[in-house]
């Protein structure tokens, strides 16, 4: 091979190279988002079947129930208009409590439960999640003091 | 009286900064040496003032003095001492303090470890360093006053986020940013040469071990954060790609790229304008990882909104000394050149592919924790990039650049032989793909994705090895004297793949091999995860000194024989009511057992986190051996060269 056609099989597989890196990037990227739904949202039917999403709201009170023998909860999240049941398996955040802001990821069952494989709150008793605030905002309910936010350095959701 | 002294320090501090960069710039100018001296005394008044500022604010802390807002909101009287000093940083106001103390005493060190460079050079350096300076100095009081006065002032303060009460928090943050606020140094001389308009292979000499100490503590930095989320939070993970550690991260990638770059622009005087281009985005990076965690933009885009002073401020300052930096470089970079030529295949093009690698890499970590931001802001919805999307995209992009460290090692600078080296390095390569195979069977089950990260990791190794044979072959003295005068810039090299290599086995195992179990469990309940029986004995209550807590008593057996005991807790901190897990963890070489306590369920049962984390602790182990390979190559004798003499033997 002449130097050149060296330098041009260098350059087409230099770009043929970030092509594939570029789509990888990209489908991952779009396989991987997760989108936001309101109890609101989730009740006219918004939310789609079969694909995990996040929903956000507030743990309603009195609706805990914890199974007798295994880790199994049941809760209501609402945004104060609707609300939405919500089924997890597994070790609650500190955070979480009745009352307070909550955001679960998960997929929609199909008796419209929410089946959660993971909660999130987060580390400050101030801190609404950015989510919740969101669909409580949406539902028009959210006042000033719940929806205050503190920031702190390096604290992880 | 004490804060505000702080106040005035603060103040003083700023106008100094003014003087510094002022004096400094216009003196390099017009080649005035008092205006240029003047510059530097600048400088470290600026540094005294911003210490003072800072100690001052530490004082109001140890006195308990609650007529300061911040302190009222970040601290309480039962706080213990060590983390009332930590409270320092323990909110945004106080962070910021400690960002520009962090600056100062950055600068402070340029003013001393940089009197043999030529002296026009220097004053352009401070004087940069200066106007970052200015650029905090005025976020801070015009914005986040960590001094302001809460009149009346409340009884005892809200106590620290218990989640910060914590010896990470003593260490971390500092640590964090002397490597994030460090790249401010290499931007710097960047500008500077930019300034100058000439770039010498000096240049990337004296920049070398500014930017690898800085690149040290940003690597420490990280893994002490990744270490203190596994323990802290209670639920084993290390790593979340959470916004903020991504913040970290991406200055991280693109420092490992400058630091490598630097060795060919100062061996060979390439790569010029892609080593300076580097330096301001490694900086830049670091300015919005600032942006990120300070502006309020990731609590949510709106919260933003509604107090914008300090996001606009942050987002502003950005602008100008990301665009201000671009359009110097824009201007300049044709009478910089492009320096030295290579072949396809050489140390060089390795090096640069590798470069580039890492920027993606730094791009696509950017994709995913910019885009939620950017939806939001345009009012498209939320959205979040899940953990998947990082962990499917980082592995494969940079796989080909740990195929490429072990090559580039071996590869000649200017013109290597592609034949030559794979002779040389097929052994290696036969021997790694044998054993990645191997390991994960011995170990159990085979995964494709452990093979692949074991081969990537031992290619590392084995070539790390053959490599320091071959220096070690052409020894004409004996073995240990031979390791000890062999060049430390090579040595620092190796340590620092190996803690590469080290890093990958934790990461390879732990993912493959971890044992995850949520239980529900009663006092004489035993549980068997992993080949472990994990007893759970009793419960029992304990005061501390602002918190109460609920500790476990478990006693792990292996095959009948005890292993260890385990007393996870859960505390609730009296102040604000809060409570945290604090997870047990038996730390091994090879295993880690975690139990961590979840709510507690009726009649005496609690949910109960048993985790099994294999080689978990060398994720940790590399990152050091990384941080000590850039220790090794700084104490290289050619930095403290004043003269420019041979370039020593070691070759990256």
């Amino acid at each position: 091979m002449k130097p050149r056609h060296k330098r041009l099989a260098f350059v087409l597989v230099g770009v043929l190279a970030i092509g594939i890196a570029v789509s990888l990037v990209l489908n991952a990227f779009r396989s991987n988002l997760v989108f936001f739904f309101t109890p609101t949202q989730v009740a006219n039917g918004e939310a789609p079947r079969n694909v995990s999403f996040r929903i956000g709201g507030l743990v309603q009170t009195g609706s805990l129930k914890r199974s007798q023998d295994n880790l199994e909860i049941h809760f209501v999240v609402t945004d104060t208009v609707k609300n939405i049941e919500v089924i997890y398996a597994g070790i609650l955040p500190d955070l979480f409590k009745e009352g307070k802001g909550v955001v679960a990821q998960g997929k929609l069952d199909n008796s419209g439960m929410f089946r959660a494989d993971s909660v999130l709150a987060k580390h400050d008793e101030n801190y609404m999640p950015p989510e919740a605030a969101e669909a409580l905002k949406k539902a028009g309910k959210l006042n000033e003091k719940t929806g205050k936010t503190l920031v702190l350095p390096e604290s992880k959701s | 009286m004490i804060p505000d002294l702080g106040n005035y320090a603060l103040i003083l501090a700023l106008l100094l900064a003014f003087a510094q960069s002022g004096f400094s710039l216009t003196g390099a100018a017009r080649g005035n040496v008092v205006f240029m001296g003047a510059g530097t005394s600048a400088a470290v008044g600026q540094f005294l003032f911003t210490g003072i500022a800072f100690l001052c604010l530490g004082y109001s802390f140890y006195a308990n003095d609650f007529s300061v807002l911040y302190v009222a909101s970040n601290s309480n009287s039962a706080l213990p001492l060590q983390y009332r000093l930590a409270a320092i940083w323990g909110g945004h106001e106080g962070s910021m303090l400690l960002w520009t103390m962090t600056l100062a005493l950055w600068t402070f060190a340029v003013t001393i470890f940089s009197r043999n460079l030529p002296q026009v050079f220097r004053a352009r350096l401070i004087g940069t360093m200066g106007l970052v300076t200015i650029g905090f100095l005025t976020f801070i009081l015009f914005t986040s006053n960590p001094f302001e006065r809460l009149i009346p002032a409340v009884l005892d303060g809200r106590d620290l986020n218990p989640l910060l009460q914590d010896p990470g928090m003593v260490f971390h943050p500092p640590v964090l940013y002397m490597g994030y606020v460090g790249f401010s140094v290499a931007f710097g001389f960047a500008i500077a040469a930019l300034l100058g308009g000439e770039l010498t292979p000096e240049w990337a000499r004296w920049t070398r071990p500014w930017t690898t100490v800085a690149w040290m503590f940003l690597t420490v930095g990280i893994a002490f954060g990744s270490k203190w989320a596994y323990y802290e939070l209670g639920w084993g993970g290390w790593w979340f790609w959470d916004a903020v550690e991504n913040a970290s991260f991406m200055p991280w990638l693109v420092g490992t790229a400058l630091i490598h770059s630097l060795a060919v622009t100062e061996k060979r005087d390439a790569f010029k304008l892609w080593t300076v281009l580097l330096a301001i985005i490694a900086f830049s990076l670091s300015l919005l990882g600032t942006f990120l965690v300070r502006s309020g933009v990731l609590t949510s885009v709106h919260a933003f909104a509604t107090d914008p002073r300090r996001g606009l401020f942050i987002l502003c300052l950005l602008m100008l000394v990301i665009g201000g930096a671009l359009i110097l470089f824009a201007i300049r970079a044709p009478r910089v050149g492009l320096g030295g030529k290579f072949g396809m295949v050489s140390r060089e093009s390795f090096l640069l592919t590798n470069n580039v690698i890492m920027v993606a890499a730094a791009g696509s970590v950017m994709l995913g924790t910019l885009y939620p931001l950017f939806v939001d802001a345009l009012g498209m919805g939320k959205i979040s990039v899940g953990p998947p999307y990082f962990d499917t995209v980082f592995v494969p992009v940079v796989m080909p650049a740990i195929f490429l460290m072990g090559l580039a090692i071996f590869a000649r600078w200017k013109n290597s032989d592609l034949k030559e080296l794979l002779a040389k390095l097929k052994w290696a390569f036969v021997a790694s793909v044998l054993m990645a195979v191997l390991i994960p069977v011995m170990m159990g089950h085979w995964r494709p994705l452990v093979s692949v990260g074991l081969l990537g990791s031992l290619w590392i190794f084995t070539t790390a090895l053959i490599s320091l044979r071959d220096r070690l072959k052409r020894r004409t003295e004996g073995l240990a004297s031979h390791l000890i005068h062999m060049s430390r810039a090579y040595l620092g090299m190796i340590v620092a793949h190996i803690g590469v290599a080290v890093f990958i086995v934790g990461v390879t195992l732990v993912k493959g091999y971890e044992v995850e179990q949520d239980l529900r469990m009663a006092p004489g309940d035993v549980a068997e995860v992993g080949g472990y029986a994990f007893r759970f004995d009793e419960m029992r209550q304990e005061v501390g000194a602002n918190y109460t807590s609920a500790v476990g008593h478990f006693s792990v057996t292996r095959h009948g024989s005890p292993v260890t005991v385990l007393e996870p807790e859960k505390r609730i901190y009296v102040v604000q009511n809060s409570p945290m897990t604090e997870a047990a963890i038996s730390a091994g070489l090879v295993n880690d057992l975690y139990v961590s306590l979840g709510e507690p369920l009726s009649d005496q049962a609690w949910a109960v986190r048993i985790y099994i984390k294999p080689f978990v602790q060398w994720i940790w182990a590399g990152c050091l051996l990384m941080a000590a390979g850039g220790f090794l190559a700084l104490l290289d004798p050619r930095y403290r060269r004043k003269v420019r003499g041979d370039a020593a033997e070691g070759q990256v």
